[in-house]
């Protein structure tokens, strides 16, 4: 009898699991909503406020609109083009959506739950579909590299030129600005001494030292590499309206072209989430939400609303900068990733580890509150010396002169010549 | 041309500070004017609940009305300058011997076509008699194309609706003509 149904585990991670899609699906369609109040208010406009409770007159500030959009969006027609690749047309977005979920298998969203006898659950149940998984930082990366694989398949099943530019230029952009998110992780690794997200959380809770504080410029690059990797603006090349109309979902419309947008606004969350947890110390707020285990409910809740709370911020922040910031050049983002934040991603996990191995001479030599002074002091050094060293090295991504010797009939001459 | 020509002026471009190479400031300065429009006042309105605000009524050029002279009768005289200066041909006048000793002509049937109309004002500059003014209504809806094409009575009850809020705008009456 008792082998017929599922364990408790079991159960517990499938509530988890239809808890998770569920609140970031509603909290997908409810971002959309946000965005575009956002966009309406900085640019002087009242936004979507009418919508409400349907067939009454109750508009609610707006808040049906996510339904309404959702609606029309899946009642649309699924058109396929003739010219498309029918599969793999198909696959690309399925593909995208799965690793995009999927991804959140590995990020803790709150501390844990307290301990619940009733249902047979003795230790404090932490709030991860995949609790103890020891490669979570590894796991997240690789679905969202597999994510990318995903747009690149879409521009090019669509067999049109606008999608097939826009999946290279997603490809291309988001190989090059994995290498920065990936350094500006190491230092985190190095200096939390696991790959689990729930253990750097609690690294920094423990010390009550988020790693933006002790490695500014790790944070700075991880920050500018996951808005490219989000593809939001102003890295947003892979879908440039203005250049290649929609980019790699030129083609598609209907409930496919939701679940491209419905990823896309994952991806965002994602990289929230990722930004939240590593740098802005999770779940952790001084002096509220204590440090140790969880033992009542209260402390559960309070820090499931911190982390909450901190998501939401930076979410907000990277629908302001949408709006403050224009799009990058093509070359000026290449050279932004490979000049720029390379180098400096570099100059961060060098510091982070000499910081780390010379840590108990430190103490030994200085006494531990002078050496942990000591230790947040020298990557703020080295933050601010790399920052001016950059501005100052780097080519300057605004040349924009015309070669003046050069006249559009000798160009055409050089062309006919060579 | 060349770039070699001397007709051009080149105007360089002033090399980057060490400021704006660092990108912080430029960065912060852009946010701000983003944070700043995020909560300043908003320049739409929520439109059938609120009525936009026209700036000046008598300027606006939104629906037509044939004003009236003093006796309540059309001021018109069907001399077709309006029709004429019309860039989309929207107006259409059928011109009468007039009963009236003032004036020798009378418009029989005016209309005009709403839907064809660009909302210029041409035709408003080119009335000698100031017979034809645009209103600052700027609702125009109808059911129908036909419902659209506002004849002699319609344009004239336009009036009948607008003459206390906007005066005509003959000099006289403190109007910009």
């Amino acid at each position: 009898m008792s082998d017929l149904l599922p364990s408790t585990a079991t159960l517990v991670a499938l509530i988890k699991i239809a808890a998770l899609i569920g609140g970031l699906m509603t909290a997908a369609a409810y971002l959309v909503l946000v965005e575009r109040w956002m966009a309406a208010w900085v640019q002087d406009r009242k936004g979507p406020n009418r919508v409400g409770i349907p067939l009454t007159k109750i508009r609610l500030f707006g808040l049906g609109q996510p339904l309404a959009d959702g609606l029309k969006i899946i009642l649309k027609e699924d058109f396929t083009p003739k010219h498309v690749d029918k599969v793999l047309y198909a696959a690309a977005p399925l593909m995208l959506l799965a690793a995009s979920l999927a991804i959140f298998a590995a990020i803790p969203f709150g501390s844990a739950l307290p301990p619940i006898p009733a249902l047979g659950l003795t230790a404090e149940e932490p709030l991860l579909v995949a609790p103890n998984l020891d490669v979570g930082v590894l796991w997240v990366f690789a679905l969202s590299s597999i994510a990318v694989y995903g747009v690149l398949l879409g521009g090019w099943a669509s067999n049109n030129k606008y999608g097939f530019l826009g999946g290279l230029r997603s490809s291309a952009q988001l190989v090059a600005y994995e290498i920065p998110l990936g350094l500006g992780l190491l230092g985190v690794v190095l200096a939390a001494g696991s790959l689990r997200l729930d253990r750097i959380m609690d690294a920094q809770a423990s010390t009550g030292i988020w790693y933006v504080f002790a490695q500014p410029l790790g944070f700075v690059v991880f920050l500018i590499a996951s808005f490219a990797e989000a593809a939001r603006l102003p890295f947003d090349l892979p879908e440039a309206e203005q250049e290649l109309v929609g980019g790699y979902h030129t083609e598609y419309s209907g409930i496919k072209l939701l679940l491209f947008l419905v990823s896309e606004f994952l991806h965002m969350v994602t990289a929230a989430f990722l930004i939240v947890i590593m740098f802005l110390g999770g779940w952790h707020l001084w002096g509220i939400t204590g440090s140790g285990p969880v033992e009542t409910w209260w402390i559960a809740i309070i820090r499931f609303l911190v982390l909450s709370a901190k998501i939401f911020g930076v979410i907000l922040f990277f629908m302001l900068v949408r709006w403050s910031w224009p799009r990058f050049r093509f070359d000026q983002l290449m050279s932004l990733a490979w000049k720029v934040m390379l180098p400096l991603g570099l100059a961060n996990l060098v510091t982070v580890a000499a910081v780390e191995e010379f840590r108990p001479q430190l103490v030994e030599a200085l006494g531990a509150g002078t050496a942990g002074c000591v230790a947040i002091l020298i990557p703020w050094g080295v933050f601010f010396g790399g920052w001016i060293a950059a501005g100052l090295l780097t080519p300057s991504g605004v040349d924009n002169a015309p070669i003046r010797t050069h006249g559009p009939l000798d160009v055409e001459h050089e062309l006919v010549e060579t | 041309m060349k770039p070699t020509d001397p007709a051009i002026t080149w105007i360089e471009d002033k090399p980057l500070n060490l400021a704006e190479r660092l990108y912080l400031p430029l960065f912060l300065q852009g946010l701000t004017t983003t944070a700043r429009h995020l909560v300043s006042p908003k320049v739409t309105v929520s439109f059938p609940d609120e009525r936009p605000v026209v700036g000046n009524p008598l300027i606006y050029r939104g629906v037509h009305r044939l004003n009236r002279d003093p006796e309540g009768r059309v001021k018109c005289v069907a001399c077709f300058l309006c029709a004429t200066a019309c860039p989309a041909h929207c107006i259409d006048i059928v011109a009468a011997e007039s009963p009236w000793p003032d004036r020798e002509k009378y418009p029989e049937s005016f209309q005009i076509d709403e839907l064809r109309c660009i909302f210029c004002g041409m035709c408003e500059e080119a009335c000698p008699v100031d017979a034809i003014e645009l209103t600052s209504l700027l609702d125009l809806t109808g059911k129908s194309r036909e419902e659209m094409i506002f004849d002699k009575e319609k344009l004239l009850s336009v009036y009948d609706r607008t003459k206390d809020t906007e005066p005509m705008k003959s000099a006289a009456m403190g109007g910009t003509l």
